[in-house]
């Protein structure tokens, strides 16, 4: 018996010691997002987008001579879980910097916690506009906020002669905060507004919302939500012989599983996105978007999740160019370093600019968003 | 008026469906009095069955449907065997916690084995609904209706004029004396399980064509179910039959008139009157005591 009392200091001191050169060796980026519960495609979707990131610039040699590694959590597509799960990243894998947490209501609820710790975070989907305009100076945002999404379909009302819209949104922040800045840009427009409908999250029957929504006079529904509510409502709607124009937001359509899934229901569909792999040479940065989709078809992934995984691979680049010039891996130094970084976005280029009450303010990029229309089950480009 | 007549047409197919889950856990929550955490799982295990053997094994939709139901009524059956028969006679919090660890497990099981990406099933049934006047439905919707309907009145049979129905309801009314009669006890618990179970995986094989298959589909299902048994009454058939459509009424027009927010809310509002209003649910029997 007298071995293994001798032998455990030394098992616990060779843990400690192989822990010890385990953390100096790599940068550890806290990845908080949905790997289950409803939007659990999305963020599986981002994560492996993350991954392709992450073996690219380790590959290249990492940053600060050290390789990155990602400590992924999963949310589970839940506000409570993501605050939760964020806490757990700060405080027990200590991680100086956050990517996440893909849904509005689940960003909200870890943002209290970057106050708290002092921890930056860059959010890679979000788009209510509460995020970067309540005075979280640890909020870097490199997705549109609805407000961004508004102002670029402004431009194509006229073309598309909008009389009076009514709104299907998912009851969250995401939704609701879509539903109000679209209304106010439609109002300036002079485009009516008529009813504004909810589903829950995790609703999967939107008959009765839709049934209510055929019998208005409108003749175009914005709807909000994720790719799988999407596939349901176009299938419901084409069921319920509802024959509006219905024009998605939010950038998490992933229009090639809709055209897979829900068939011809999703034809004469109009979709507001943020990445157009269907048209590299079309994209701000044709060499990165064609590396990326190349590698991602390589992992053998699926080519509809590319509009939502575009994000975790722009949202772990960015991560780690604030890294690299911070030139340490701590907080503060990252936090300060996010608003000098100038990278090549697969969407556009990555500046942060200041958002928000002043001297307190959050980080937001200006990317893009397109317009796309599935007809006869292709993808074809609008002009916005 | 249309919109109305709209609403009750999605009521019908809902309700459908709604009394298709109900039915099968009011036969182990009611009859067997066992608090059933796996009927969503079972529900999903169902679906993925449909998915399996309609994509990956290239089964006519008409025939995967019988066998999703069997599997589903072997999965019942193993359940009872492993987890339920040596806890028989345990208070009813042990088997509660054990099969909410079942729940969880399997869950986690479907996560591990399919992945959190939803998959579609695609059906022979054409794209375009029926258009009847104002109205219209889908024909992957009335097939289900149908299916359900049949389903509903083979269980009501079963149970209500065959000798395995009548030894179910002798069994749960009194264990000893039915065994006393000869009856194999322990044989009809396994079979009323593994038959709740199939009717959970023949509900979720009906509907995960409908909508989409994930590993969490199963929740929302078993909390509707759970609803419809509450207000139709503990171990009533016909009861959860008509707590699934009046479940379905409140949340139609609960959504169409007056807000889509609380949809689910109209459900639970009309659950919680029961219960404070008639607590042994709408159509319960006068139950025997002791």
């Amino acid at each position: 018996m007298t071995w293994t009392f001798r032998l455990a200091p030394a098992i616990a001191l060779a843990a400690a010691l192989l822990g010890g050169t385990a953390d100096a060796q790599t940068i550890k980026i806290g990845v908080n997002e949905p790997l289950t519960g409803a939007f659990a495609a999305s963020g599986t979707y981002v994560v492996n987008g993350a991954k392709i990131a992450a073996d690219e610039i380790n590959a290249k040699g990492g940053i600060l001579g050290k390789k990155i590694e990602l400590v992924i959590e999963d949310n589970k597509s839940n506000p409570t879980e993501a605050a939760a799960v964020a806490e757990k990243l700060i405080t027990s894998d200590k991680v100086p910097v956050l990517m996440g947490a893909w849904g509005s209501s689940l960003t909200l609820a870890v943002m209290p916690k970057l106050m708290e710790y002092e921890v930056p975070m860059v959010v890679e989907t979000s788009s209510s506009g509460k995020i970067t305009t309540t005075g979280n100076p640890y909020v870097f945002r490199i997705s549109p906020p609805s407000a961004i999404e508004a102002a670029a379909f402004k431009g194509i009302v006229d073309k598309l002669e909008l009389k009076k819209v009514d709104f299907l949104i998912i009851n969250n922040d995401w939704g609701r905060g879509t539903a109000e800045d679209f209304s106010k840009m439609m109002k300036e427009k002079g485009i009516t507004v008529g009813v504004v409908e909810t589903m829950d999250q995790g609703a999967q029957d939107m008959s009765a919302q839709l049934s209510k929504l055929k019998g208005t006079d409108s003749e175009t529904i914005i709807v909000t939500t994720a790719v799988d509510q999407l596939t349901l409502i176009f299938k419901q709607a084409a069921a319920l012989g509802l024959k509006k124009r219905i024009i998605t937001t939010g950038g998490s359509q992933n229009p090639d599983q809709i055209i897979a899934q829900a068939g011809a229901a999703a034809n004469g569909t109009m979709h507001l996105t943020t990445f157009l792999p269907w048209f590299p040479d079309k994209t701000p940065n044709p060499e990165a978007t064609n590396y990326f989709i190349a590698e991602w078809k390589k992992r053998g992934f699926d080519f509809a999740g590319c509009t939502e995984s575009f994000r975790g691979y722009d949202g772990i680049r960015t991560v780690a160019a604030a890294i690299e010039k911070a030139g340490k891996a701590e907080p503060a130094a990252i936090k300060a370093a996010m608003w000098d970084i100038n990278i090549k976005g697969l969407n556009g280029d990555i500046v942060f600019r200041k958002s928000g009450p002043a001297g307190k303010e959050s980080g937001q990029s200006q990317p893009n968003v397109y317009l796309i229309e599935i007809t006869d089950g292709k993808i074809g480009m609008k002009t916005l | 008026m249309s919109e109305f007549l709209q609403h009750l047409i999605n009521m019908l197919v809902l309700g459908g469906t709604y009394a298709l889950l109900g039915i099968g856990l009011t036969l182990i929550f009611g009859i067997m009095n066992v608090v059933n955490f796996t009927h969503g799982v079972l529900y999903t295990f169902g679906a993925y069955i449909m998915f399996i053997v309609v994509h990956q094994l290239g089964v006519n939709f008409f025939l995967a449907l019988p066998l999703a139901v069997v599997a589903g009524w072997l999965l019942g059956a193993a359940i009872e065997l492993i987890l339920l028969r040596p806890l028989r006679g345990s208070d009813i919090d042990t088997t509660m916690l054990v099969m909410i660890g079942a729940w969880i497990a399997m869950q986690s099981g479907a996560l591990w084995i399919w992945g959190g990406v939803a998959k579609s099933v695609t059906t022979p049934f054409p794209e375009a609904p029926l258009v009847l006047g104002p109205v219209s439905v889908s024909w992957l919707r009335l097939f289900v209706l149908a299916a359900a309907a049949m389903l509903i009145v083979v269980t009501y049979l079963l149970i209500n004029r065959t000798k395995l129905g009548c030894a179910m309801r002798a069994t749960f009314q009194d264990h000893d004396t039915a065994s006393l009669m000869g009856v194999n006890v322990d044989m009809i618990y396994t079979s009323t399980f593994a038959i709740g179970s199939s009717l959970a995986a023949a509900a979720g094989a009906l509907l995960g064509p409908v909508y989409v298959i994930f590993p969490q589909m199963g929740d929302l299902a078993a909390v509707k179910a759970f609803a419809i048994v509450i207000l139709g009454g503990l171990g009533n058939i016909t009861g959860a039959v008509i707590g699934g459509f009046i479940l379905a009424l409140a949340e139609e027009l609960g959504a169409g008139y007056v807000s889509s927010g609380y949809r689910d809310a109209m459900g639970f509002l009309i659950i919680i009157a029961v219960l404070i209003f008639k607590p042994t649910g709408l159509f319960a029997r006068s139950e025997r005591v002791g």
